[in-house]
C-alpha cells in the first residue's frame, strides 16, 4: 500500500506516493527519478547518499521517505543554483576532486552542510566533518583542497 | 525489508496508545539509525522471536520527547528522540555537562549525528553503545511512560543484555534526567576504535570524579566500562579504589586494575579478549585524568 | 606538487602537462551522470540474487514455487539455465579462466564453493519484492567442511573443493585430487652460489590478509533479451568489450548477438573485469522478455566478489656487510578463491623486480580455498610481495647500517638488468624515484609530531606521554600492460574534434586520451569532445586495468590525430591548389611552404565541406608492440604509534613515482593518492575476518575498515618523469605501483618506532600492541 508524500524538494514542492518501508533515497532515486544521490553501502556507512533534511546533513539510505513529509529536502540536483555550478561544485573540478564520481554528490552535500556551519573550516575540521563519506579511489587529498578553497566563495557569495 | 505501516503521533498518549495496540510487533522510531538498518537486515526480527515489526511509530512529533533543557540548578532534560547534534551544539550542555558532549559527537558521523538519539541509544541496548557509559556515571534517570502511566528508574538498571532492556511492550522511554553537576566535579568519555571515526566501541569508558575543597581528594567516583560485557558496566571496585584517597597516577593505576579485573570481554571482529581488558586500563587511567582535569576546573 | 624531468628530452608542450577540467566532470558534480544502478527503462523488472549461506555446501535441490507464486515474481533463475559450456576459456584482460568456472562462479552448480556464492537470481516487479522472494527458494544443502587457510588447504587431507582439479607442477598435471591448482618456478642464476657469496641470510615468513578492492559503487548490470535474439546488456564495468565476451562464451551466443553500453562507473580497481550479475539478468531477461536490472548490495559485494588474495610468503635473502644483495629466494602461497586463478605469478615478477640480483629462485603456488574467487586489484599480487621484501631489505640495511635509499641506490635495477621471468629492462626511472625520495625535503626533516587530528578521541595528557615515532621507506614494482585499443575521430565544422573510445572511465581518462590528440593537432583539451560508446560503436577494446588507458588508448588516439592531420593537409592542399607537399602544418596552424596562405585548424574545419566533406578517421592500436613502461616508486611515510593502545597514525606520506610523462598531472597525483590511501587501509585495518564456518564477520563499510577522511594527512605525489620510449610521449601506466610501497613502508616505519617487526597484515592495532607487550616482557 502506498502513502501519500508532499514535501519540498530543491525548493519545489513535491508531491509523490511511496511505501512506508521506501528510505527516502529509495524515494528520490525510484519514485522521483532523482538519481543524483547514490547507494554505496544502504547502511549509513557511506556518505554517498547524504541529503540535506531541513538543513541537516543525514544519510538518506536510512531515513524512511514518509519522514520526510512537510519538510525540506535539498539533494545534489538542487546545489547549482539558476544554471550556476555551486562554488563548491567548481572547486571540485578545478581541484581534480573526483576520479570515479560515485561519492562526489555525496561529498558536495556533506560539504555544504559544512560550510553552512563553519563557513572557513580548518583541515582537521573538515576531515572530522567529511569522515562520514567514504572515498576509494582520491585518498581525500584533492577533495579536502577542494572543500577549503570553496570556503571563502562560498559563504561569500550568499 | 517486510511491509510495514507508519504512524507519527503528535502526543505521547497516541503513541502510547498505538504502541499497545499492536503489541511487540510495533517499534518506537527515533532517529533510525539502529532500527532502518535491523529492520532491512531482519536482525530484528530474530531478536524478537521471529515476528517481524509491521507498524513503526515515528516518536519525533512529540513535545516530550524532543525537548532539551539544561538548567543547572534542575539539572538536565534530554527528550529520548532528540538528537546527538542538538546535544553538542547546546552550549549549556557544553558547559555543564561535557561528558555527554564527549559521547555525542563521537557517535557515528555527523550525519548519524544529526538523527541518532540518546533514547534509541539506550533503547537499541548495545554492549558498545557510547550513550550509556556518560549517563551512568552520572547517575541519569530514565523516564519511561506506558499505558498504565509513567515509571521512573536509575539508567543503571536499564539495560537487561544485549538489544534487552526493562521496557515491557507498548512502553515508551520518554525522557533522560541528568542532575545538576556537583561542585568539584568532572567526568570524561573515552572510547578506543581503530580509525578515528565510523567505528564501534572496542572498549569504552566513563569516569566521573568528585573532588573535595582541596581540590585533591577525591570525594566521590564511578567509572562505567562499555563493550566489555553484555550490558555497560558500573566498576564499584575502581570507585571504591578512588574515594577517598588522593589523586595520584598511582591510585589512578589501582582503579585501572579494577576496570581489567571487572570487564569480562570476548574476542570478535572488533577486539580480542586480551586486548580490551588491557584497553579498559588505559582507558580508566586516561578518562580519569581527564575527569580530575575537568572537576578541578569547575 | 613537483615535476622532474630526466633521462631523454622531451619536447615543450602546450596541453600535455596543464591541467584542463575533465570532459564528463560537470555531469558528476550534478549528479546528472548516469551510472549502472541510476538506469530506468519501461518495464523493468527488478532483480535480486540468492546466495550461499555456507561456505562449503553440496546443493542437494533447489525449490523456487514458492517464490514463483509470489504476487509480483516473475522468473527465477538458477546455474541449470546456463547452456552447457564445456571445458573453453575466456581472457578477462587481466588473466584467464575456464567457462566452466565461470558460470560457475556466477551460479553455483552442485557445490556451493563460499559463503556469498549465488545460487539462484529472481525477478520481480519491484526490488522489494525480489527481496522477499529470496525468503521463499528453499535451498537443501549438505554441508561440507570449510577450508580457510591457505597452508591448511595444501596440506594432503584438507576438504577437496574441486575433485577433478589436479595440480600443473611446473607443466606436469598431478595424479591426486588436490587444491593447488598450480605451481610455477622462476629462476634466475645459482641460488645456492648466491647464498655462498653472503656474509649473512635472513629468512622470514610473512603473511597477508585478503582484501577487497572496495569502490564504493556495488556491482550493477541491466538485461534486455529482446524476442528477436539481441541482447542488451548495460552495466558499469572496467570493459565493455570483456563482458560482451564472457557473457557470449557464457550463453553460447554468437559476439555479434549481445551490445554492451558501458554505463558510468563507481570504482573498479580490477574488480569489475569479471561479471557476476550481466548474465543472471540476461537470463531472467530471456525468461521473461523484459528488461531486468540486478543490483548487489554491499555485503553481496563483499561476500560475493573478487577480493584479492590473502598470501603467505617466505622470503630469503643473502646479502655482504657492503649492502649487496647476492642471492633472493622467493615461496608464495596464494589463495585463489573458490576457483583457480590468483595473480600469484605477478607477484613472482614483482617480488624483486626493482633490485638487481644475480642469483633468484622464486616459487608460486595457486590454491584453492572456500572464499571468494580472487579478482585482480590494483598491481595484483604486488603489494604483499613488496610487503615481504622491502621488509627483509630493511633487515639488511638495519644489519648493515646502512641507510635505507643507499642500499637501494646499491642494489637497484636499472636499464639492462634482466627481470627473474626473462624480461631486460629498457629504460626504467627506479633509481630516479630513490633520488627523488632521498632529496625531498620529507626525507631529512624532523619527525612532525604532530597533536593527533581527532582531538575528542585522546586524552591529551596520558597521550602525549606514550608516542613513538618513526620513518620507513619501501620501493614497489608494476609491470603495466598494453593490449588492444580503438578509436574514432572526426572533424566538426566549428574546429572541434569528436573521439569516440572503447575505454571506460573510471578517473578521467577521457581528458587524458583527448588531451594527446589535442596536442597533436595544436587545438585545446576542451576542443576535444570525448565520448565512451558501446561494443557496437567502436572497435574492439580491451579492459580499463592494467594502467593501460592513458598509454594505449592514448596510442591509438595520438594516431588518430596524425591520419587527421594528414588529411587536413589534403584538404588543405586542395582548398589552396597546390600538392599536399606544398603545405606544412605546426601547432594546429596550416601553411603554405611558399609562404603567403595559412588557416588554423579551425579555419580549415570550417572549410572542410568546400573541399571533400567530413574529415574521419579509425584507429586500433596493438599497444604491447609499442613497449609498455614498467612503473617504479619509492614511499618514505612518518608513523606515530600509541604505545598504550597500539595504534598508528599516519602523520606524513610522500610518494615519489616514475610516470613517464605525465598528460594531465592532477590526474596522475590522483592516482598516487588513491593507490597510497588504499595501501594504507590494506597495512592498517582491512581484512577479511572469518568465523569458524567460513562466515566473513565484517562484510560492512562499518567493520569493513577503509580509511575515512580522518584517518589520512595529506599525501603528497613527487612526479618523477623518465620518459617511456615505447609512448611518443613517454607515458607509462601510473594507476597501480602506488598501492605497492605502502604496507612495507608503514612496516618499516612501526619497527623503527617501537623496536620490534610485524609480518602480518593488517598490522591492527591488537596486532601492534600485541608486539608492544611482547617486547617490553
Ligand atoms: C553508521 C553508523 C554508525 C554508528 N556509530 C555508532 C557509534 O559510534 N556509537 C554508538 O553508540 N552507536 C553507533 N551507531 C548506532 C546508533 O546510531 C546509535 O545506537 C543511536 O544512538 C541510535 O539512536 P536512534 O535515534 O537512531 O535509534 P533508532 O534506530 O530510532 O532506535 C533504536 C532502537 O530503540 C528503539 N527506541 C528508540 N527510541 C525509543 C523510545 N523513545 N522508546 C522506546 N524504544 C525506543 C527502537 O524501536 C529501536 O529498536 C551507529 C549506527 C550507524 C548506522
Ligand atoms: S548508501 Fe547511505 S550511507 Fe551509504
Ligand atoms: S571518486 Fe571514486 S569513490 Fe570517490
Amino acid at each position: 500500500m502506498k502513502s501519500h508524500l508532499t514535501f519540498e524538494l530543491n525548493g519545489e514542492a513535491t508531491e509523490t506516493f511511496c511505501e512506508p518501508r521506501q528510505s527516502l533515497l529509495e524515494v528520490l532515486r525510484d519514485e522521483l527519478k532523482l538519481t543524483g544521490s547514490k547507494e554505496g553501502c544502504n547502511n549509513g556507512n557511506c556518505g554517498a547518499c547524504s541529503v540535506l533534511l531541513d538543513g541537516r546533513v543525514v544519510n538518506s539510505c536510512i531515513v524512511f521517505g514518509l519522514e520526510a513529509q512537510g519538510r525540506k529536502v535539498t539533494t545534489i540536483e538542487g546545489l547549482a543554483e539558476g544554471g550556476t555550478l555551486h562554488p563548491l561544485q567548481q572547486k571540485f573540478l578545478e581541484h581534480a576532486a573526483l576520479q570515479c564520481g560515485i561519492c562526489t554528490p555525496g561529498f558536495l552535500v556533506a560539504a555544504k552542510a559544512l560550510l553552512d556551519v563553519h563557513p572557513h573550516p580548518t583541515e582537521a575540521q573538515a576531515r572530522a566533518w567529511l569522515a562520514g563519506n567514504l572515498c576509494r579511489c582520491t585518498g581525500y587529498d584533492k577533495i579536502i583542497r577542494a572543500v577549503l578553497d570553496a570556503a571563502p566563495s562560498a559563504s561569500g557569495g550568499k | 525489508m517486510k511491509e510495514i505501516a507508519y504512524a507519527a503521533p503528535r502526543t505521547l498518549s497516541e503513541a502510547v496508545h498505538l504502541l499497545s495496540e499492536r503489541g511487540p510487533r510495533a517499534r518506537v522510531l527515533a532517529g533510525g539509525t539502529d532500527l532502518i538498518v535491523q529492520l532491512r537486515e531482519n536482525t530484528l526480527s530474530r531478536r524478537l522471536g521471529g515476528l517481524d515489526p509491521d507498524t513503526i511509530v515515528d516518536v519525533k512529533n512529540i513535545p516530550e520527547l524532543t525537548q532539551l533543557v539544561c538548567d543547572p540548578v534542575s539539572g538536565l532534560t534530554i527528550g529520548a528522540a532528540v538528537c546527538c547534534s542538538r546535544i553538542y551544539e547546546d552550549r549549556a550542555v557544553a558547559q555543564h555537562y561535557p561528558c555527554i558532549v564527549d559521547s555525542a559527537s563521537l557517535i557515528g558521523s555527523v550525519q548519524i549525528q544529526n538523527r541518532a538519539s540518546f533514547g534509541g541509544n539506550l533503547c537499541n541496548a548495545s554492549p558498545a553503545a557510547d550513550g550509556i557509559p556518560p549517563l551512568v556515571v552520572l547517575k541519569a534517570m530514565l523516564r519511561v511512560v506506558g499505558r498504565n502511566g509513567s515509571r521512573t528508574l536509575p539508567v543503571t538498571d536499564f539495560c537487561t543484555g544485549p538489544g534487552r532492556t526493562v521496557l515491557i511492550p507498548g512502553e515508551v522511554l520518554v525522557s533522560i534526567h541528568v542532575p545538576p553537576p556537583r561542585p568539584r566535579s568532572g567526568a570524561r568519555y573515552l572510547r578506543f576504535i581503530p580509525r578515528n571515526e565510523m567505528d564501534i566501541a572496542v572498549v569504552g569508558v566513563a569516569s566521573m570524579l568528585e573532588l573535595e575543597a582541596d581540590l585533591s581528594t577525591i570525594r566521590d567516583a564511578g567509572i562505567c566500562l562499555a563493550a566489555v560485557a553484555p550490558t555497560p558496566i558500573l566498576v564499584t571496585e575502581a570507585a571504591q579504589a578512588l574515594i577517598g584517597k588522593k589523586a595520584t597516577p598511582e591510585v589512578f593505576e589501582a582503579a585501572a586494575e579494577a576496570s581489567r579485573k571487572a570487564a569480562k570481554p570476548i574476542t570478535d571482529m572488533r577486539g580480542e579478549e586480551w586486548q580490551r581488558r588491557h584497553l579498559c586500563g588505559v582507558l580508566t587511567v586516561r578518562t580519569l585524568e581527564d575527569a580530575f582535569h575537568r572537576a578541578r576546573g569547575r | 606538487m613537483s615535476a622532474k624531468t630526466s633521462g631523454a628530452k622531451i619536447g615543450t608542450y602546450q596541453v600535455i602537462g596543464t591541467r584542463p577540467i575533465r570532459h564528463d566532470g560537470v555531469e558528476k558534480v550534478t549528479g546528472r551522470a548516469l551510472y549502472g544502478a541510476d538506469l530506468q527503462m519501461a518495464g523493468l523488472l527488478h532483480g535480486r540474487v540468492l546466495r550461499s549461506p555456507h561456505a562449503h555446501a553440496r546443493i542437494l535441490s533447489i525449490d523456487a514455487s514458492a517464490a514463483l507464486s509470489m504476487p509480483g515474481v516473475k522468473a527465477v533463475v538458477t546455474t541449470a539455465d546456463f547452456p552447457g559450456s564445456g571445458n573453453r576459456v575466456a581472457d578477462l584482460g587481466e588473466g584467464t579462466i575456464k567457462v566452466r568456472d565461470l558460470c560457475a562462479n556466477v551460479l553455483a552448480g552442485e557445490k556451493a564453493l563460499y559463503r556469498g556464492h549465488a545460487i539462484a537470481g529472481v525477478a520481480a516487479t519491484t526490488p522489494q519484492v525480489a527481496s522477499e522472494a529470496l525468503k521463499r527458494i528453499r535451498v537443501e544443502y549438505e554441508v561440507l567442511p570449510p577450508v580457510m587457510d591457505v597452508l591448511e588447504a595444501m596440506k594432503p587431507g584438507a576438504p577437496i573443493l574441486q575433485p577433478d582439479l589436479r595440480t600443473e607442477d611446473l607443466g606436469e598435471k598431478g595424479s591426486t585430487p588436490t587444491n593447488v591448482a598450480k605451481h610455477l618456478r622462476f629462476e634466475k642464476g645459482d641460488i645456492a652460489q648466491g647464498f655462498r657469496e653472503a656474509e649473512r641470510i635472513f629468512e622470514e615468513e610473512f603473511k597477508t590478509s585478503m582484501v577487497h578492492q572496495g569502490y564504493i559503487e556495488p556491482h550493477n548490470g541491466t538485461a534486455l533479451w529482446n524476442p528477436g535474439g539481441e541482447l542488451t546488456i548495460w552495466t558499469s564495468t572496467q570493459g565493455a568489450f570483456t563482458v560482451r565476451d564472457q557473457v557470449a562464451t557464457m550463453l553460447d551466443v554468437p559476439v555479434s548477438r549481445v551490445k554492451v553500453v558501458p554505463m558510468e562507473i563507481g570504482g573498479g580497481f580490477g574488480g569489475k573485469i569479471p561479471v557476476y550479475l550481466e548474465p543472471v539478468a540476461a537470463l531472467l531477461s530471456r525468461k521473461t522478455g523484459r528488461p531486468v536490472k540486478l543490483l548487489m548490495d554491499r555485503t553481496e559485494v563483499f561476500e560475493g566478489t573478487g577480493p584479492t588474495p590473502g598470501t603467505v610468503i617466505r622470503v630469503k635473502m643473502g646479502a655482504r656487510k657492503d649492502g649487496r644483495i647476492t642471492a633472493a629466494q622467493a615461496w608464495l602461497a596464494y589463495e585463489a578463491g573458490a576457483f583457480a586463478g590468483s595473480p600469484v605469478v605477478c607477484g613472482m615478477m614483482c617480488i624483486f623486480a626493482p633490485y638487481d640480483v644475480a642469483h633468484q629462485l622464486i616459487d608460486g603456488y595457486d590454491v584453492l580455498l572456500n572464499k571468494p574467487k580472487t579478482a585482480p586489484y590494483r598491481a595484483p599480487g604486488a603489494t604483499s610481495a613488496a610487503f615481504a621484501t622491502e621488509t627483509v631489505l630493511d633487515q639488511i640495511s638495519e644489519w648493515a647500517g646502512i641507510d635505507p635509499m643507499k642500499i637501494r641506490r646499491l642494489n637497484g635495477a636499472k636499464e639492462g638488468t634482466r627481470r627473474v621471468d626473462g624480461l631486460v629492462y629498457p629504460r626504467i626511472g627506479y633509481l630516479e624515484t630513490v633520488e627523488a625520495a632521498c632529496g625531498h625535503p620529507h626525507w631529512t626533516a624532523d619527525i612532525e609530531k604532530l597533536p593527533s587530528p581527532q582531538a575528542h578521541t585522546v586524552s591529551t595528557k596520558a597521550h602525549r606521554a606514550n608516542l613513538l615515532h618513526g620513518r620507513g621507506v619501501a620501493s614497489g614494482f608494476w609491470f603495466n600492460i598494453g593490449l588492444k585499443s580503438s578509436c574514432m575521430a572526426s572533424v566538426n565544422p566549428d574546429g572541434t574534434v569528436c573521439l569516440v573510445e572503447g575505454s571506460t572511465d573510471i578517473g578521467g581518462t577521457r581528458t587524458s586520451v583527448a588531451m594527446q590528440l589535442a596536442e597533436v593537432l595544436g587545438i585545446s583539451a576542451e576542443d576535444v569532445k570525448p565520448q565512451v560508446v558501446d561494443t557496437n560503436t567502436v572497435g574492439y577494446t580491451d579492459v580499463t586495468g592494467g594502467s593501460r588507458v592513458t598509454f594505449a588508448t592514448g596510442l591509438a588516439a595520438i594516431e588518430a590525430a596524425r591520419q587527421i592531420e594528414r588529411q587536413m593537409i589534403d584538404r588543405a592542399a586542395a582548398l589552396w591548389e597546390v600538392k599536399p607537399g606544398d603545405v606544412e602544418v605546426s601547432r594546429g596552424c596550416y601553411r603554405l611552404r611558399a609562404g603567403g596562405k595559412s588557416l588554423t585548424f579551425k579555419e580549415l574545419s570550417g572549410k572542410l565541406s568546400d573541399c571533400g566533406g567530413p574529415v574521419v578517421t579509425q584507429v586500433t592500436v596493438d599497444a604491447d608492440k609499442h613497449g609498455v613502461g614498467c612503473g617504479f616508486a619509492t614511499h618514505v611515510v612518518d608513523v606515530e604509534v600509541d604505545a598504550d593502545t597500539g595504534k598508528v597514525t599516519i602523520l606524513r606520506y610522500t610518494a615519489t613515482q616514475d610516470v613517464g610523462k605525465a598528460i594531465h598531472p592532477a590526474y596522475v597525483e590522483g592516482q598516487i593518492q588513491g593507490g597510497v590511501a588504499q595501501g594504507i587501509g590494506w597495512a592498517l585495518n582491512e581484512e577479511y575476518y572469518y568465523d569458524l564456518q567460513g562466515r566473513m564477520q565484517n562484510s560492512s563499510f562499518l567493520d569493513y575498515r577503509m580509511p575515512t577522511a580522518l584517518d589520512l594527512p595529506m599525501i603528497e605525489a613527487v612526479l618523477v618523469e623518465v620518459p617511456n620510449p615505447g609512448h611518443p610521449f613517454g607515458v607509462r601506466g601510473v594507476g597501480e605501483v602506488p598501492i605497492v610501497p605502502p604496507p612495507a613502508a608503514i612496516a618499516n616505519a612501526i619497527s623503527r618506532a617501537i623496536g620490534t617487526r610485524l609480518r602480518t597484515l593488517p598490522m591492527s592495532p591488537a596486532r601492534v600492541l600485541e608486539a608492544i607487550l611482547k617486547r617490553s616482557r
